[in-house]
């Protein structure tokens, strides 16, 4: 379980960095939100990094991810460009995807990342095609499919399993049980388990614990090398929590406050910055620097984007078809 | 050139593009039939037959054979065509697109746009259609109108085995997805079909009648009743010009409107249900832009706002005919200056 402890020291920065940005990010949106300034819905990853980052550190550009509707942190893992995700979420015509898709639509074709999705469960279906794609075309890819523990009951989500299966894909599941479908908890919601519902297509299935980065990281290894070296899919029970809401507005009086308070105190990236500091791997005073530069990094971001131009009405038709 | 049937041109187009382009796959419930059996691994070729021996010739890397779960299949066809293929998906009779509806309507439709234009999805879904077949009320309906509502799809409807070869090649060579309608009660429908390959254009229309009194605009098999009923009509005294559009989305609406400026009389021959199909759309687009030119009230020949029957003596009623036709023509040329005239 400490094998992540054997990461370069650069990679553990880089690890530690991403999820830093994550979560300046999140709380920055989070802040303008509560300020009227973003329209639409966001759903916040604030809490969850270690799930995001714990898997794409593993990938390169040959892999894809599809994400969910809380999709800034896969977006971030990923390692998409921040500057323009705000944009995208503040609706600018420089946004990464021109202001069109938002906070829920997120994507990077580039980069990999197949988007943030709207529908629930919906990007395990399109993580086999793109598994497929690898597959047939050989690249040597692999398909992570991030998804909520609310998917986790969707159709798509389980009949994707079984194609995975039978097909012999290179794809990992990522059921992030953050305990709440919107306002529902998992505890009710899900019947039999996660790992059960694995095992029961023959996916090699395990729990993780998404407040640790260090199990994360070894348990989506250990999966992504047997996607990549044609062992077929598995699944992982990520458990994690969100800091926020399920969106921004959410008020959360289905959450007693002991619980929010005891996720809080699991925060994985205080756990992350306390494993890496006392096994003196680095310096607390490199991570602080690290903190100040993501801090600045993020409020450059957020006030280029405040500032940016709206699309305009010649952008409204442009961007449906290839040619029509 | 050669005779060949609408299922013979289908396969041809599909075994072609699949020769041409190896990022061409198929995909489907039964496509090759038999996959995981001790028997036959080409046992179907899809329940009708049209894609019978791709398997043996492109091997099950290429024709596969999926599990009988249409949202996943077709979401990772999407999935797919997004990152590089070029999937072929067979979703079987259109009206399983009740149980795979989101992945077209919300993924595969909109990834361009939500990704600011940055998204490239060659898909195409090959699907049947249409009644006749005794099929009833769960494999038989048209929907094309639902999938033309939706921006960020093209959708075809080929009226015969040319059309069929041509705009399957051109859906599989397209950028955009392709909702690829197959009427399940033309596969055995013969003509001439040229055996190279040849791609035929969307959103250009195809006039397959050329007249004077009366525009008939039909769809998919709609188009040779209408051609049936336009020389019957001839042979009467009465010409019609008839409009095959090929496309539903983009639909050819310069030919339409151009020909009922010459004729002044609209008929319109669709299968799918009167409220919201192409045909309340066409008399839409016709009474909005070419109002003018109208000497008479536009007539809609449809199904009617029922599910397909089964028994055949209800279906045979429930699908617009050849005399539906003539009599909906006959109506159009009761008003106006050309009844006066004669």
């Amino acid at each position: 379980m400490a094998s992540g402890l054997q990461l370069s020291r650069d990679e553990l920065v880089n690890a530690y960095r991403r999820m830093r940005t994550i979560r300046e990010f999140e709380d920055a949106v989070h802040a303008e939100f509560a300020a009227g300034s973003i329209p639409g819905f966001v759903h916040l990853y604030a809490g969850e990094e270690a799930s995001g980052v714990g898997v794409c550190m593993h990938l390169d550009q040959r892999d894809t991810i599809a994400s969910t509707h809380r999709g800034h942190g896969h977006c971030i893992a990923k390692g998409v460009e921040v500057g323009p995700m705000m944009h995208e979420v503040f609706g600018r015509k420089e946004g990464l995807c021109g202001g069109k898709g938002g906070s829920m639509h997120i994507a990077d074709l580039s980069k990999g990342m197949l988007g943030a999705n709207g529908i629930v469960g919906a990007g395990a279906p399109l993580v086999c095609g793109a598994a497929l794609t690898a597959k047939t075309l050989k690249t040597g890819g692999v398909a992570v499919c991030f998804y909520g523990d609310g998917a986790s009951n969707q159709g798509a989500v389980l009949e994707s399993y079984n194609l995975a299966k039978i097909w012999n894909l290179p794809v990992v599941f990522v059921a992030e049980d953050n305990g709440y479908a919107e306002t529902t908890a998992s505890s009710w919601s899900v019947g039999g388990s996660q790992v059960g519902r694995g095992e029961g297509f023959g996916i090699p299935s395990r729990e993780v614990d998404g407040s640790d980065f260090f199990d994360v990281y070894e348990a989506a290894g250990e999966a992504i090398e047997r996607a990549r070296s044609g062992g077929g899919p598995s699944l992982l029970h990520v458990r994690l929590n969100r800091f926020y809401g399920h969106f921004e507005g959410d008020a959360g009086t289905y959450r007693l406050p002991e619980e929010l308070e005891a996720a809080r105190s699991r925060d994985p990236i205080m756990l992350f910055r306390q494993r890496v500091v006392e096994a003196s791997l680095i310096p607390a005073d490199e991570l602080d620097a690290a903190d100040r530069e993501i801090v600045a990094d993020i409020r450059r971001y957020l006030e280029a984007a405040k500032s940016a131009p709206m699309p305009t009405e010649a952008d409204l038709m442009t961007d449906v078809y290839v040619a029509y | 050139m050669s005779k060949k049937s609408y299922r013979q041109a289908i396969n041809e187009a599909l075994r072609q593009e699949m020769e041409r382009d190896e990022r061409v796959i198929i995909m489907g419930e039964d496509i090759s039939g038999g996959t995981g059996a001790a028997g036959d691994q080409d046992a179907w070729g899809g329940p009708l037959g049209v894609t019978k021996g791709l398997r043996p010739q492109f091997g099950p890397d290429r024709v596969l054979d999926t599990h009988l779960a249409e949202i996943s299949f077709v979401g990772a066809a999407a999935g797919a065509a997004l990152t590089g293929l070029r999937p072929v998906v067979e979703l079987m009779f259109v009206d399983f697109m009740g149980v795979c509806f989101d992945q077209i309507l919300n993924q595969t439709a909109k990834f361009r746009y939500m990704f600011g234009g940055k998204a490239v999805t060659p898909l195409v879904i090959r699907t049947m259609y249409g009644a006749g077949f005794r099929a009833a009320s769960q494999h038989s309906q048209c929907l094309y109108p639902v999938f033309t509502h939706i921006p960020g799809l093209k959708v075809a409807l080929p009226s015969n085995a040319y059309e069929a070869k041509g705009l399957l090649i051109q859906a599989i060579r397209d950028d955009d997805p392709v909702i690829f309608f197959e009427h399940k009660a033309m596969y055995d429908d013969e003509m001439e079909v040229p055996d190279e390959p040849y791609s035929i254009p969307f959103g250009e229309a195809n006039v397959t009648r050329e007249g004077d009194d009366v525009t008939i605009v039909a769809f998919g098999r709609m188009v040779n009743l209408a051609n049936q009923a336009a020389d019957s009509l001839a042979k009467q005294g009465v010409s019609c010009t008839v409009v095959d559009p090929r496309t539903t989305s983009p639909l050819d609406t310069e030919t339409i409107l151009e020909t009922v400026e010459e004729t002044g009389r609209l008929v319109v021959v669709d299968e799918a249900h009167p409220r919201c199909g192409m045909a309340s759309d066409i008399a839409g687009l016709v009474a909005e832009n070419a109002f003018d030119a109208l000497e008479a009230p536009i007539k809609l020949v449809t199904a009617p706002h029922v599910p397909v029957p089964f028994s055949p003596a209800l279906e045979d009623i429930y699908i617009p005919s050849v005399a539906k036709i003539e009599a909906a023509v006959r109506a159009a040329m009761s008003h106006g200056s050309k009844v006066a005239a004669e």
